[in-house]
């Protein structure tokens, strides 16, 4: 599903975020980046949404080297990723529902279709009859879960999430952290970006760890194999979105 | 098919009607933007008014050209009327009317108040002539210069009588009008490019968010472009309707002064308006120019927006 291949990032004012990374992620996996603030774990989510191109190496996602990828190209291909943001990203100035149909919408989806699957992914973070709320009206964890339902919405093999519950306290940062479960639970790879020891611990996944650019170690916590073994992509576990 | 044909114009009508919503809720500045559009196109819509009507003031201009072949004494009148059907044939000639000398005769009488006197002649001492008129579209100097030479080259012809030099005055004269015409459409179309162009620019900067988070769901800059072309063809549509207001009340401001300056000559004179075909050329290229200035804008401004993580 993802490949870094010796991936190396720099920035124009010369920071140097990524040296020389190098991992691979299988479809269906659960993968928390870690490490300290400025490790460059929000590096690698933004190389894997195309937000950023790698100033060396390979970086691959889904069969794409998206060093290569024309302009014109990337559209479809952040159509095809989900991403959830530690601020949200919401439009405050519009309801709830044009937030989570804003992928649908740009992909030209049929009206009817999208009124379904927003009331779908709407239910599925538990928020279905907030449809006509402003952002600005929510809590900031129903925020945050209106920022994953607008994340899978269109059916995205990769969730990708930069510090989800980064504003959410523990309680909150659990039930965030169930939702995104759910979704890895019928064959969605996710990769959260989290300084948050305890989450990993709690939920038990891979786990990358990163300082100043580089990769430290790369650890299966119990039950990671098992739980890949077990289970095979069954995305019509979640019939209302992923149909 | 037909359904995604059908969202695509959902997508259209979305876009469009987002566009106007947006000039709605912002009435003030759409109005002022709007003011600036508009008297930047009644300029140029005034001028061509004023060529058009300055044009119908002097005449139909193919009259103003109208020129005399006076024949020889004596050239007999078949001879006129076979060198008056060649002409007819010539391209760039609208009219032929020969003249008799006995019709000039009897003219000159009724003009010049002289009958009686003229009775007392023996013999008629005017020639046979004809009254050439020029095409509308071979009415200028050169067209008209080549025709008196095809008719001076015949023996049989004595004179040619035109004022050449009025003609090139008059076509100087809205030539130099044309041009000025011109050098305003171009410099104030460009005026209204620019203002709808930097209106739209400060709406991508007001919207730099929403595009980003747009973008960042994968919308292209197509779909992003979209909203903002509807509004530039809507502040062009609007100015260009502004302009037609401020023209057509100059106009009725002006008329009945032009009309009462007219009658002091005789005349009944007054001016014309833009006209349904006017009215539709001076929207088209209002709703284009808006369409042409959002386009460079957002082609400028848009890719240099990128989603930020």
């Amino acid at each position: 599903m993802i490949t870094f291949d010796n991936v190396a990032k720099r920035y124009p004012n010369g920071r140097e975020a990524l040296a020389g990374v190098t991992f691979t992620i299988q479809p269906g996996e659960f993968v928390f980046l870690t490490g300290r603030s400025g490790a460059g774990k929000s590096s690698v989510l933004k190389l894997i949404a195309l937000l950023e191109r790698p100033s060396r190496g390979t970086v691959t996602v889904s069969g794409q080297n998206t060093g290569k990828l024309k302009p014109g190209r990337i559209p479809a291909f952040r159509r095809a990723i989900g991403v959830v943001f530690q601020d949200h990203k919401l439009l405050v100035d519009r309801p709830i529902y044009d937030n989570v149909a804003l992928p649908l919408v740009v992909a030209g989806t049929p009206l009817k279709e999208v009124d379904r699957r927003v009331r779908a992914a709407l239910d599925q973070v538990g928020l279905l009859g907030r449809e006509r709320s402003s952002p600005l009206e929510l809590s900031v964890g129903e925020q945050q879960r209106v920022g994953i339902a607008r994340a899978v919405i269109s059916k995205p093999q990769l969730l990708i999430a930069d510090e989800p519950t980064g504003n959410l306290d523990p309680g909150l940062s659990v039930e965030v952290m169930r939702v995104f479960k759910r979704f890895q639970e019928v064959g969605v790879t996710v990769v959260i970006a989290s300084h948050d020891p305890h989450l990993v611990e709690k939920f038990g996944q891979r786990e990358i760890v990163l300082d100043a650019g580089r990769i430290t170690s790369d650890t299966f916590h119990a039950g990671h194999a098992a739980r890949m073994t077990a289970q095979a992509p069954q995305l019509s576990d979640l019939p209302d979105i992923h149909t | 098919m037909s359904g995604a044909v059908s969202s695509y114009g959902t997508r259209h009508l979305q876009a469009l009607f987002g566009a106007l919503g947006r000039l709605v809720r912002a009435p003030l500045a759409t109005l002022l933007t709007l003011m600036v559009i508009g008297v930047a196109l009644a300029l140029p819509a005034g001028l061509a008014l004023v060529v058009n009507n300055l044009r119908n003031a002097t005449g139909d201009f193919s009259n103003a050209v109208d020129f005399s072949v006076h024949f020889k004494l004596g050239t007999p009148i078949e001879r006129v009327q076979q060198l008056a059907k060649g002409a007819r044939e010539r391209a760039g000639v609208d009219s032929v009317t020969v003249k008799t000398a006995d019709e000039a005769l009897d003219e000159f009488k009724q003009a010049s108040g002289f009958g009686d006197a003229l009775a007392a002649l023996e013999d008629n001492p005017l020639p046979h002539h004809l009254v050439v008129r020029p095409a509308k579209d071979a009415s200028g100097p050169a067209e008209v210069e080549s025709l008196r030479r095809y008719f001076a080259a015949f023996p049989e012809v004595d004179i040619v009588q035109l004022d050449l030099d009025w003609v090139r005055r008059l076509h100087a004269l809205l030539d130099v009008l044309r041009r000025i015409m011109w050098v305003v459409v171009i410099v104030l179309g460009a005026g209204v490019l620019a203002v709808i162009g930097n209106t739209i620019r400060l709406e991508i900067q007001q919207r730099r968010p929403e595009i980003e988070v747009t973008k960042l769901v994968g919308g292209s800059n197509a779909f992003v472009r979209r909203p903002f072309l509807y509004t530039g063809i809507f502040y062009g549509l609007g100015g260009a309707m502004l302009a037609t207001l401020i023209v057509l009340g100059g106009l009725t401001y002006l008329d009945q002064a032009v009309g009462d300056l007219s009658a002091q000559y005789g005349s009944r004179f007054h001016l014309t308006g833009l006209g349904r075909r006017g009215m539709g050329y001076l929207v088209g290229i209002g709703a284009g120019l808006g369409w042409l200035g959002a386009l460079i804008s957002t082609g400028r401004h848009l890719r240099a927006i990128e989603p930020r993580a």
